[in-house]
């Protein structure tokens, strides 16, 4: 199996995948655990994934109820050293079982500390994994990948009072766990859905994949919506629509933010973060009513945005955590309190 | 909260079990902090060879006993504003509680820093810490206390069997066991009952994996978990006995987040402010979990946590504890990020126990629920494989790896036994059963080890199968260097040797990479010089530093090396720096100042090998290698280091093997004129006895070659000799002996110096208060001497000077001789910094270390040294760690027994040695005490001195013979029977009753220890380990006994001052 970059390296390795080939782009993530959250995340859609901790696989693959979506997105997975002899009683398959089941291509025995510090030096770049020559690199951001992982029908779950509308643009499951509660209903829409025609009390934007200047048809929809006064969160992508509807610009980090330990700030307060996120939003660009919520502590890019007097905010970290810490589950339960109160008032 | 204008930090006291070098770290680290914030520091710690003892680090220094009285009165001289807690270990912690719970704090207006004192009580006392959990619904194991057997039924039937059965109020754990039905728990309660009133049921833990967070929170309520770390060893061994790796490796994401988020959560609502451990239980089937305990202190874990992961924790825990946050602190490892955040690790660590118990006849080798290790290694790779065989040679025991070693001892038939009831043993036991093929279901079921461990070790066991099958090509040979074969296991495996192996290594081009710890996973540029080498990388993620030196270290602390090699290396680390050198380090231990981050520009946490030392050569090639600092490890390394064309700094390494060499140093001494001891290197028992014999007895025996654990001893007839030699060494044609004429009544003194070009430049004379016979490491030491005649002190000075001469010495030295009615022997010579080197350094106030660095770069140190008159006397006591080596003889011998030291200075010998004794954790006797004296001699020569105890009011209290002796000599004493004899007051009776101050034991048969098979312990023995058991302050040795009796007679009604360090070595 062998790693071709854009810069022209090729990195060789040994395949426990399948046996096919993939052209996506590079990234990089530093969590220590949650290989089957990560590559179950439908944001992972056209990338090939770097994970810098050494050893992969330990733990085996639950029961699909574990994953953040009903296969693998990712579309390849490069390791330093896969384990086969995995070991946990909700294992029920190896993970390169899962890989080769999935059709999805894997690499182990890479130095992937060394390609780390190459995207780290010189930005995410495609690369193709494959067991044969060489084809063509296709950047796989110059499609909408959200039409690619976001459901085509719209679906109901639950019965609940408070009626909240899930913009899936590749949602991981966990967020749709987050928001199903005994007095809600969720309504789980396309990304293109045009959802203001539904009755409902509260928004949520979930993650997805790719640029988000990619999702216009979601940016119009939120951009209605924002005129009402219903509650609206917004996550990872769903910050960035979010900001777009408002007015606000986007822009690509250099090596995105793959990790399950960004520190995000309020103010003196620190949350740390799971992250997944190659785009941003700019700062400087956000209108007069709108606000930075959170702060990325150590390059200090925008991490969330708020309105300052309607209930209109998002995070760029994954506050549903799977893979990561649940420091910021919190932010649910404000969401879910600040729909209950609005309803209330309408009432 | 304002800033604290001065501070007082509580140290940890000397080295012991349970207690190590890593609060040296902890401790430096909180000073450097107060320095920078521009506060001023007080530091009370009798530990004289630890850095944070150093000059320019606290402000002021007081090596003293770290007691409630002692502190009180350095509070009230000192009047400190605040004070730090929980940077020395649990010695100053429960310190801390007393202080504040005599309201010493309170009426001196001392405030503690950090983690409130209620909050400690609450970690501390286990009633109030499963109250304090049950409030946030956290779990913790399940216990019950009942005073019937129906209670006990009921209790165990809501808990659920099997469960642990433990008798309250019992020492040891006595009485307690598991029980797995209710008429087991009948039949074993109605023996319980029968002494106990409570009897707990708690839950039955065993085999749950065993995780444990560390965990940092600030005042804002900032909190993270910095590590993680999972135990191979499963519940039931303790977690400083277990195996335990960085990160956890069979936790699920989701296990280890809902720990993570319990740890936040239970650290939030007890209000920690600073650093602390938090330890579960986590079930393997079922997912779920128990808090085992929450240590509200810097701990032993977070010193490994802070290695492993390169985040500075004791430095971040001392800046919290002055109020600063968590986000407004920089990450110093990357310099950018900010310090609120969790490492990602792009590594594995292991850390394994080093125990020293065969240093103890009848000490169990079995490891559970207590601590018995003495130090840990730290291993860093990138595959489990890689990181257990570099931690197992790491250990440095002889052990090459998991298996292919050259020595055949880490064969065993009881493999099985071992697995099951876990011995030290334990990870060769493994090896033995993989190799003989039996499943990882089998040794799972007998062991509790997780799978994914045992997959990983039949992994280095097929690879040894493989090498010793098919031929060595490049790719097995990568594979087995991938899996942390050293070029050592590949020979054995490949019958071949150590160079062929390297050679064609080399001519294969597989090299190890350098790779950087950088807290991030390469996320961000990083400055950080913290490195490890691997196999499993294509890249160095450094170039070579410019004008380099090095400095090996001295690896775990065992018995033996403690952490004066440490300090010894950090000193040459401070010296090289000084003179414009980038210093490179090279040492595992993760208890130790020389691998703080902020030590040397480069630290290779890294194996002190040939081979090793050898890859780091290669690669940074510094201008000069030393050897001399960190103990017998770098020591040994110098010769074959030298052969392999490596620049030694100091003594010329051939000169160094002749001092070694004990034939070559022999003759050295002959035609020097030196005298010696009379020895012989012999093959066999006969022979052996024979030479024996002629010498006459006693004679002193040990092993040529002296490996790890391998015993000395000494032989009072030739029985003696041929038990020894049956037992310890097993004498063969392959493994010589040395026996040597025992001086009887002999004192010892030993000459620290340092030496340029064969000149001797500076020196310091200390003398043993104790007898040769005792090891020097045991020893109690003196400087300036006192009873040493100044013809003795010329004499030694001028064989000194012949040996310095004759081996051409550039750098450390140390002598050690026996005086007899001034007749003087040499009977070692180390050719490099010896274990009291910062005691005479800091008591003679020259740095030793520095001069000899110096000396050793060719600086010329010629100066007007004054060693020899002081205008006060220190004295180092040894500190021993009985107390957690169950069935040991605390008896002083001839093989070294003690952890660590400690000292203290007084304006006399007398309160020198008493404060000293104190630090070491001797009470002073109030009234009652025991006296037990072997053999007429002792009698005899003790008779002023018990006298004197009689004089100063004290009750005596003497075994029968002893008891007739004063008697005759009208000394009243109360008489106690021996224990066999039954009699009414019988020994045991006075000892189990709790009312002695002190005992006087000494064995008749002093050189040896009795003989002690089951059933049939002698009087003696019991005694002295009632005694340790007890808390009972033992006096073993005659001499010491003497020297203290006399202090305490001479310091009646006078103060032991609590004098600064400055005090005394300022000239008023």
């Amino acid at each position: 199996m062998k790693l071709y970059l854009e810069n022209g390296m090729v990195i060789e390795g040994t395949g426990f995948g399948a046996n096919v080939p993939v052209t996506g782009e590079v990234v990089f993530n530093t969590g220590m655990m949650g290989y089957v959250e990560t590559l179950s995340d439908p944001s992972y859609t056209g990338q090939i994934v770097v994970l810098t901790y050494p050893l992969v696989g330990n733990y085996g693959v639950p029961d699909k109820k574990r994953f953040e979506s009903e296969k693998i997105h990712a579309a390849g997975l490069i390791v330093s050293e896969y384990c086969d002899e995995y070991s946990h009683y909700e294992a029920k398959e190896s993970l390169a079982k899962w890989l080769k089941r999935s059709g999805v291509p894997a690499m182990t025995g890479v130095d992937t500390r060394a390609i780390t510090k190459v995207l780290r030096e010189k930005g995410v770049m495609l690369g193709q994994l494959t067991p044969g020559k060489k084809g063509k690199f296709v950047d796989p951001n110059k499609e909408n990948l959200v039409a690619k992982v976001s459901p085509t029908k719209k679906k109901e779950y639950g019965n609940g009072p408070l009626k909240i509308v899930l913009v899936d643009c590749g949602a991981k499951e966990n967020i749709a766990r987050s928001v199903m509660k005994d007095d809600t209903t969720v309504i789980r829409v396309p990304w293109n859905y045009d959802f203001t025609n539904e009755t409902y009390d509260g928004i949520v934007l979930s993650n997805g994949p790719g640029d988000p200047m990619a999702v216009k048809e979601t940016v119009e929809n939120v951009k209605k919506a924002l005129k009402g006064n219903k509650p609206i969160l917004g996550i990872c992508l769903g910050t960035q629509v979010m900001a777009l509807a408002a007015g606000a610009k986007t822009y690509k980090l250099k090596y995105g933010h793959r990790a399950q330990n960004q520190p995000c700030l309020i103010e003196n307060r620190c949350y740390i973060t799971s992250q997944n996120h190659g785009y941003s939003v700019d700062a400087k660009s956000l209108p007069k009513d709108w606000k930075v919520w959170f702060t990325n502590a150590n390059d200090g890019s925008v991490e969330g945005i708020m309105h300052i007097k309607k209930p209109f905010y998002s995070v760029q970290f994954h506050p549903e955590a799977c893979p990561g810490p649940t420091d910021t589950h919190w932010i649910f339960e404000q969401f879910l309190a600040d729909v209950k109160k609005a309803k209330k008032k309408k009432v | 909260m304002n800033k604290p204008k001065k501070v007082l930090i509580l140290g940890s006291g000397g080295l012991r079990i349970g207690q190590a070098g890593e609060f040296d770290y902890s401790g430096s680290q909180a000073i450097k902090v107060l320095k920078e914030e521009g506060i001023e520091s007080v530091l009370i710690n009798p530990n004289i060879a630890t850095v944070q003892t150093d000059k320019g680090l606290a402000d002021r220094v007081y090596f003293l006993p770290l007691t409630e009285h002692f502190a009180t009165e350095v509070i009230k001289k000192e009047r400190p504003d605040a004070i730090f807690l929980s940077f020395g270990g649990q010695t100053a912690l429960n310190l801390g509680l007393a202080l504040e719970k005599s309201g010493v704090l309170k009426k001196y207006n001392v405030r503690v820093l950090g983690t409130p004192v209620s909050v400690i009580r609450d970690t501390e006392d286990r009633e109030l810490f499963v109250k304090r959990l049950n409030q946030i619904d956290v779990k913790t194991a399940r216990s019950r206390a009942t005073a019937s057997v129906a209670e006990a039924q009921k209790a165990a039937k809501i808990i659920g069997y099997p469960v642990m059965v433990r008798s309250g109020f019992a020492l040891g754990g006595e009485g307690s066991g598991l029980v797995r039905t209710e008429d087991e728990l009948v039949k074993k309660l109605s023996e319980v009952f029968h002494t106990n009133k409570q009897v707990l049921i708690e839950e039955y833990l065993e085999g749950w994996k065993e995780v444990e967070y560390e965990v940092v929170r600030d005042k804002d309520d900032n909190c993270i978990t910095v590590c993680n770390m999972e135990n191979l060893d499963p519940m039931g061994v303790h977690t400083g006995e277990s195996i335990v790796v960085a990160p956890s490796q069979t936790l699920t994401n989701q296990e280890y987040h809902m720990l993570r988020e319990v740890a936040i959560k239970t650290i939030r609502h007890l209000g920690i402010v600073g650093e602390c451990n938090i330890q579960y239980a986590l079930h393997p089937k079922t997912g779920d979990y128990r808090v085992i305990e929450v240590n509200a202190r810097l701990s032993r874990s977070s010193a490994l946590a802070s290695k492993a992961t390169g985040y500075p924790l004791a430095f971040v825990a001392a800046k919290l504890a002055l109020g600063h946050t968590l986000p407004k602190l920089k990450n110093s490892v990357t310099g950018v990020t900010s310090a609120c955040f969790e490492p990602a690790l792009d590594y594995i660590v292991i850390k394994i126990p080093r125990w020293d118990l065969n240093k103890f006849e009848n000490a169990a080798t079995r490891i559970g629920t207590e601590m018995k290790s003495v130090g840990e290694v730290m291993a860093i790779g990138r595959s489990f494989e890689e990181v257990f065989q570099k931690g197992i040679r790491m250990l440095n025991i002889g052990a090459d790896g998991f298996t292919a070693h050259r020595s055949k001892n880490f064969k065993m038939e009881d493999y099985l036994k071992e697995i099951k009831e876990p011995t030290t043993r334990r990870m060769f036991a493994l090896a033995e059963a993989l190799k003989a093929g039996v499943s990882i279901e089998k040794i799972h079921s007998l062991s509790n080890i997780d799978p994914w461990f045992l997959h990983k070790m039949q992994h280095i066991v097929d690879i040894e199968k493989r090498l010793k099958r098919s031929k060595l090509d490049k790719e097995l040979l990568k594979n087995a260097k991938q899996n942390g074969f050293s070029d050592i296991q590949i020979a054995v495996a490949t019958n071949s040797t150590e160079e062929a192996v390297r050679t064609k290594r080399r001519k294969l081009n597989i090299f190890p990479v350098i790779k950087q710890i950088d807290t991030l996973a390469g996320e961000f540029p990083a400055k950080t010089n913290y490195l490890y080498l691997t196999y499993h990388g294509t890249e160095d993620d450094v170039k070579p530093g410019k004008k380099s030196a090095m400095v090996l270290g001295s690896g775990s602390y065992s018995i033996g090396s403690s952490v004066e090699f440490d300090w010894s290396s950090v000193e040459a680390l401070k010296a090289l720096k000084k003179k414009g050198y980038e210093t490179i380090m090279v040492n595992y231990n993760p208890e130790t100042v020389s691998t703080d981050y902020d030590m040397s520009d480069r630290l290779y946490f890294d194996e002190l090998s040939l081979e090793r030392v050898l890859d780091i050569v290669g690669f940074e090639k510094p201008k000069g290698t030393i050897v001399s600092t960190g103990g017998q490890i770098p020591n040994n390394l110098a010769f074959a280091l030298h052969e392999a064309g490596v620049k030694i700094l100091g003594t010329h390494p051939k000169n160094i093997n002749r001092a070694e060499d004990r034939h070559i140093f022999s003759a050295l001494l002959d035609r020097l004129g030196v005298d010696q001891p009379e020895w012989q290197e012999l093959s066999t028992k006969a022979e052996a006895a024979k030479t024996a014999a002629k010498m006459g007895y006693p004679v002193l025996i040990r092993p040529s070659f002296v490996l790890s654990g391998a015993a000395m001893g000494v032989a009072l007839d030739e029985q003696g000799l041929i038990k020894f030699l049956d037992k310890a060494i097993g004498v063969g044609s392959d493994k010589p002996i040395v026996i040597s004429k025992f001086i009887e009544n002999a004192r010892e003194i030993e000459i620290d110096g340092v030496a340029q070009n064969g000149k001797l430049k500076i020196y310091a004379i200390t003398e043993h208060v104790e007898n040769a016979g005792t090891h020097s490491g045991d020893a109690t030491l003196v400087l300036p001497a006192q009873r040493t005649y100044l013809e003795t002190i010329r004499r030694a000075k001028s064989i000194t000077k012949a040996i310095i001469k004759e081996l051409a010495i550039t750098g450390p030295f140390n002598i050690q001789f026996i005086a007899k009615e001034n007749n003087l022997q040499v009977i070692e010579c180390n050719v490099r910094a010896s274990r009291s080197f910062p005691f005479v350094s800091k008591v003679t106030g020259y740095n030793f270390i520095e001069l000899a660095t110096e000396a050793m770069l060719g600086k010329d140190i010629t100066g007007d040294y004054r060693t020899l008159e002081l205008d006060y006397v220190a004295v180092k006591s040894p500190q021993f760690s009985y107390g957690r080596i169950k069935g040991a003889d605390p008896l002083l011998y001839v093989e070294m027994a003690s952890t660590g030291e400690v000292a203290a200075f007084g304006d006399s010998y007398a309160e020198a040695l008493l404060k000293s004794m104190m630090a070491a954790g001797f009470r002073l006797p109030k009234k009652n005490v025991l006296v037990s004296l072997g053999k007429e001699e002792n009698k005899i020569k003790l008779l002023p001195s018990i006298e004197k105890l009689h004089q100063m009011g004290f009750t005596l209290y003497a075994t029968e013979h002893t008891a007739d002796f004063l008697k005759e000599n009208h000394i009243p004493c109360e008489r106690v029977y021996k224990i066999k004899s039954q009699g009414n007051p019988n020994v045991l009776t006075l000892l189990d009753s709790g009312n002695l101050d002190l005992i006087i034991n000494i064995p008749a048969r002093g050189l040896a220890r009795p003989e002690n098979s089951k059933g049939s312990l002698s009087d003696g023995f019991i005694i002295r380990r009632k005694a340790v058991d007890l808390n009972i302050p033992l006096i073993t040795n005659r001499q010491l006994a003497e020297g203290f009796i006399n202090a305490l007679e001479e310091m009646k009604g006078k103060t032991l001052e609590a004098k600064a360090w400055d005090e005394y070595t300022t000239e008023a």
